[in-house]
Parts: structure tokens; sequence; C-alpha cells
């Protein structure tokens, strides 16, 4: 087996909640947005994170690339522990890893032209570089995305979203990256557009053999681009394996619930289908539920849940689940028809 | 008779850039109890079309045409008559549940207020009907969280709280805009049944205002196809999604990435339409793979090509058809 590009043990998360009412001495209550995420990623494939609001997924992006402190390892090319280094010497790593982000229009300086934009990552990881050499370097890059030559005086605001997003993600491949991660790229941008994205993103990771981290709440798009899929409920792993076989014989009663709450845009399997309800709301992850997470809301759930969490059963894929197994729901409507 | 009649209805707005034409020109009939979409992305003209038919245009902008509400013209009535029909007749649920409920007025009293105003209600019995119209949305415990203030539910339940007020005078009509594009897929889930099981009981016609194909394929019976401020395609559901006839709506759909299947996204070149000034030919003709001269011209007008079903395209059927096979 190769080597993982990266690969991240045991990563968590947990913020202070001070609130105003807070004597300096008391600890002030903690929250952990991810809890104990491990995953492997080898050189050119796509993982993909999944979960609703809050589950943490955007958080996890930001631990790997240590916007946010972090417990665990993330161990990069197998040797590198990236949580353990030093500003300085994340610095060297930093070019390695680049991302996107959701708003395309938010992520760009509004008061800088395309061609300044796209360079600025040249001029803080490669301060050698000459003018002339940046000059270029950008121009090939932003005809990689599809952006014209004479659009590199232009400012932000004079673009549309997805070229927008595109200027995003020439900012990031200029300088070369192995591992780029995506947080929610093509959820702000129209269907149409949508599309565009996803094209030019397959066609990059294809010719310069990117590994690519990819985050979304559309499972429909994360089915279409990624390898590896993993879901995260309340900052937990829930299920996490190889995309197809995860989306057509999902074993965690969440990834059932997600996968069957995704409208399909065609009407005579809408009309069939059997929609795997969630009770109630999803828990405050001030304070989560003891044992499995989803317990609370989990139609399987029995008192083993409450009290162990479950840890990963492993059948080619993980699934933390104590009952895992096919839906009865799903089970019942093939045995009748 | 339909019961709301739109008849070459247009919506612009004066802005320094220019004149912007936001809806040119849609004609549409939504009978008794239908559920009706309106499908387009954003800048298609979908919520504007909709503002307009209850007088919530922004201060620039402007309507023209016809709506009949009941056989009666409703578009550009004064205030005071358009009050009588909204949330009595015609009621509306928005996108945004936090901004569109009052932060500062407790769930019983923003109620409340609607059917003190046209019920003519104690507040008592406001705040009684209330409660029961927020358990028949399937909040939990309404009687006692009737008196919550709008940030103490969660998001899903907000919306619900929106639905429950738009439903409170019974109205004949119920016009959704993107009801669940804020709220995560097992939620949307939860609310479009809830709005489907409701409709049904109540026997409302519903307009659903959305982008997302996938919602209309599960809620509506019929649906229209927006482009640019115009309609591109007006058909039931399953031709529209088994044999799409516009060239647009088949670049959406097949722009689409499917849950269920593992299918090629191809999509649709270029960028959205620039809206200022006024629309020559088709909108979507240079995005369009099949676009003549005379695409760029003339809009071609909407016309029915089987019962029930209507496109606008210069293009016949056939040459469409032809080109995917």
């Amino acid at each position: 087996m190769t080597t993982p590009l990266i690969e991240a043990r045991d990563v968590r998360v947990t913020f202070d909640i001070r609130r105003a009412s807070d004597l300096p001495w008391h600890t002030p209550p903690q929250l952990r947005a991810v809890n104990g995420v491990s995953f492997k990623l080898e050189q050119g494939k796509t993982l993909g994170i999944v979960g609703e609001s809050g589950c943490g997924k955007s958080t996890l992006a930001r631990a790997l690339i240590r916007m946010l402190p972090a417990e665990g390892e993330v161990i990069w090319e197998g040797k590198t522990d990236l949580l353990k280094l030093s500003p300085r010497q994340m610095l060297k790593y930093r070019s390695d890893i680049q991302m996107i982000f959701q708003d395309p229009l938010a992520s760009l300086d509004p008061r800088m032209t395309v061609g300044e934009i796209i360079a600025e990552p040249l001029r803080t990881h490669r301060p050698k570089m000459g003018r002339a050499a940046r000059k270029e370097k950008v121009r090939e890059v932003m005809e990689k995305v599809g952006l014209l030559p004479n659009q590199i005086n232009r400012y932000p605001h004079e673009f549309s979203g997805g070229q927008c997003q595109r200027i995003g993600i020439a900012r990031a491949l200029v300088v070369e990256p192995k591992l780029l991660i995506c947080d929610e790229p093509v959820s702000a941008l129209d269907v149409s557009i949508q599309a565009q994205v996803i094209a030019l993103l397959e066609d990059l990771r294809r010719d310069l053999g990117l590994t690519i981290v990819f985050i979304a709440h559309d499972l429909s798009v994360v089915r279409h681009v990624c390898d590896e899929v993993m879901v995260l409920y309340l900052g937990q792993m829930m299920e996490a394996g190889a995309t197809e076989k995860l989306f057509t014989e999902p074993q965690h009663p969440y990834t059932q619930a997600l996968l069957s709450a995704v409208p399909i845009p065609d009407p005579e399997v809408e009309r069939n289908k059997v929609l795997i309800a969630l009770e109630g709301d999803l828990p405050s992850p001030l304070n989560p539920p003891s044992g499995c997470p989803l317990r609370t809301r989990c139609p399987r759930a029995t008192d083993i849940c409450a009290t162990k969490p479950p840890t990963a059963q492993i059948a080619g894929r993980q699934v933390f689940c104590h009952h895992p197994g096919p839906a009865p729901e799903v089970q019942a409507v093939l045995a009748e028809s | 008779m339909a019961l709301l009649d739109v008849k070459d209805l247009n919506v612009r707005f004066a802005t320094p850039e220019g004149e912007i034409h936001a809806v040119n020109g849609v004609s549409f009939a939504l009978e008794k109890g239908e559920a009706l979409g309106i499908v387009g992305e954003s800048g298609s003209g979908k919520s504007q079309l909709s503002f307009s038919i209850l007088g919530l245009l922004a201060a620039n902008g402007r309507a023209s045409g016809s709506v009949k509400f009941d056989g009666r013209e409703i578009l550009n009535l004064p205030e005071a008559e358009l009050n009588k029909i909204r949330a009595e007749r015609i009621a509306m649920v928005f996108q945004d549940p936090m901004t569109a409920l009052n932060p500062y007025m407790r769930i019983s009293d923003q109620m409340a207020e609607v059917l003190m105003l046209h019920k003519r209600l104690s507040k008592r019995d406001a705040v009684a009907e209330a409660a029961h119209m927020l358990d028949l949305v399937k909040i939990p415990d309404a009687k006692n969280r009737v008196r919550l203030f709008p940030h103490e539910f969660s998001g899903g339940m907000r919306q619900r709280v929106m639905i429950a007020m738009a439903l409170l005078c019974k109205p004949d009509v119920l016009i959704a805009d993107e009801p669940t594009t804020a709220l995560d897929v097992t939620v949307q889930a939860q609310i479009m049944d809830l709005l489907g099981e409701l409709r049904r009981e109540l026997g409302m016609a519903t307009v659903l205002i959305t982008h997302d194909l996938g919602v209309v394929a599960g809620f509506c019976e019929r649906a229209i196809v927006m482009y640019g401020g115009q309609v591109m395609e007006q058909s039931p559901v399953d031709p529209l999604f088994a044999q799409p006839t516009h060239p647009y709506t088949r670049g959406l759909l097949g722009a689409l990435p499917r849950l269920d299947a593992e299918v090629a996204m191809t999509p649709i070149r270029g960028n959205p339409p620039n809206m200022t000034g006024a629309p020559k030919g088709c909108p979507f003709c240079p995005r369009c793979d099949f676009a003549e001269e005379i695409c760029a011209q003339d809009m071609p007008a909407l016309t029915q090509f089987t019962e029930g079903r209507a496109r606008a395209c210069h293009r016949s059927i056939e040459t469409i058809e032809e080109a995917a096979a």
C-alpha cells in the first residue's frame, strides 16, 4: 500500500464558549465541533466530507490547515505531523495545501485586480520569483481555469459568481499545491454554472494529479465527484468508505436518512420514494447525547447506544453504529413489490 | 375559470445603470387546488413575478399587464384593497424565516396580529387559534411554544412557524418562495412533506418558486421553466422531466448531478444573461447549442404543441431530439 498523502488520526477541535456573564475563573463550557475524526487520503483521490450544517465539516477542513487549533495528528506524506509544527515550519507546507471557499465574491479582495489576487500566493510562497516570471505564471494558470488574458486587470465585482470561483481556483493553483481543500465550492452557484465549475475541478484533478478534500452538503454532487466519502454528524464520523458502495448500500441509519431526503429530479422516482425520517431536531452540540450522538433521533436506538459510543465496524468501510444494516423501511417496500 | 390568471406580466426596475427588465410578458394560469412550480436560476425573474402579484415590489419596481384573481383584476391595486387579499386569500412563505419574522415580537403576537386584523378575533381567541395552527404544522408542545421568540426556534421550526402564519386565514393560494433553500436536506424533506399534506387537506392551490428541480419533481403537478424573465417551457411535470422540449430545460436537466445514478454532468456553456435594457431575441440564445440567426432577433412566442404543454423556441422539437439521439 502506498503512503497516504494526508492522514488524519483522531482529530479533535474544541471551542470554549465564553459568555459575557462568565467570571474570569469560571471554566467555560466546551463545544466539541470535531470529535475524533480519522481518515487516510491517497495521492490523486478525492474525499468528500458531507453532513448537515453544524456537523463540523468546515471546522475539520480548517483544522487540517491549522486555521484553527486542533488536537490529534495530521500526518503529511507519511512523515510530518502538521499539528506539531511551529507556524514558521508550517509555512513550508502551506503552499502544498490550498483552499477554495464557498462564497466566491467574498473570498476575493474587492480592491485588488484579478492579476494581483492570483499573484499574491506567489509573492508569499515564491518570494525569489521575478516579476516577469510571476506574470507568466499568472497568465498560464488563468488560461488553465478558463479566464481570458484580457481580464487580468479587472476587479472581482465585474465578474459573475461562476467566474469569481474560477479566480479563487486560479489563486489556489498558482503555487502548484498537492492538496486542494474545497469548502462548499459550488453551493452558491446556479445549476448551469455549478456543472461548469465541477467539470473544471475534474479536469484539473486529472491533468495535475491533484488530491482533493471536497466539503459539501449536496450529496448528488458528492456522488459525482468523490472517490471516498465521510459522513459526519455532530462532529463525529457516522460512516465512511468508497462512494459507490456507501451510496448504494448505506449501512448507517443516519446515512440512510440523509440519502432518502435528497430530492431526485424525476417525478416517478419521487412518488415512490420512502422517506426515512429522523425524529426531532439536532441536539445542542454543547450538550451532545451520551454514547452515540444520533441515538436521540435514531429509529434503531437501544439501551447500549446511550452507554457506549459505537466503534467502527469494518466491512470494507467504517460504520459507527451498534445496529448497522440496510434500512428496514426500504427492505419492506422491496419485499412488497 | 382559473383561480389566478396572469396575462402578459412585465416587471421593470429603474436603476442608475438603466432599466432592468426582470419579467417579460409572462402568462400562466393556476387552477384551484393545483400545485404549480416556477423553476429558474437566479435572475430568471421567478421571485419578482410572485412579488408583483402581491404588490410587494421594491419602490423602484413597476409591474404592468394583468393578474386576475377569482375573476378580479388585482395587479397594482391600492394598498388598502391589496391588504384584504394578502394573507386572507393569497398568502406567502418566504425563503429566510429569520428575516421574515419580527425578532422583537413573540410568535403569539405576530400570529395573533394577522387574525385580529383580518378576522376581527379577540386577542385571546387569536392566540388560541395560533397555537392550534402551530400544532397543525407539527410543532411539538405548541401551546407553550407559541409564547417564544423567533430566535428560540431552529431554522426548520422557524419555517414551520412561517407556514403556520401563512395558513392562519385559510388562503386559497399559497405562494412559497424558495421555502427550503436555507434548510438542510433532512429538514427540507420534512417541510416539503408538510406542505404537500397541508395542500391536500386544505385544498389550497400552491405556487412553489424554486431553483431545485428535484423539489419540483416531488411536489408539483405542473411546472413553468423561466430564463431571463421569460417562460421557456410549461408542462405537467412527468413529460417535462421525461421529454423536455426546450434546449434550456434539456440543458438544466443535463447539468444536474443525480443521487440515484451515475450520470455525466454536462454544463451549459456561458454566463447568465444581463437583464439591463429591453430584451432582444431569446434570452437563452447566447448559450444555446441550437441557436440560429432568428433567435438573436425575435423572442419566440410560447406556443402550445400538445394538450397542456407549451414551449417558446424557434427550433422544432424534432431537430432538438435528433441532435440528442
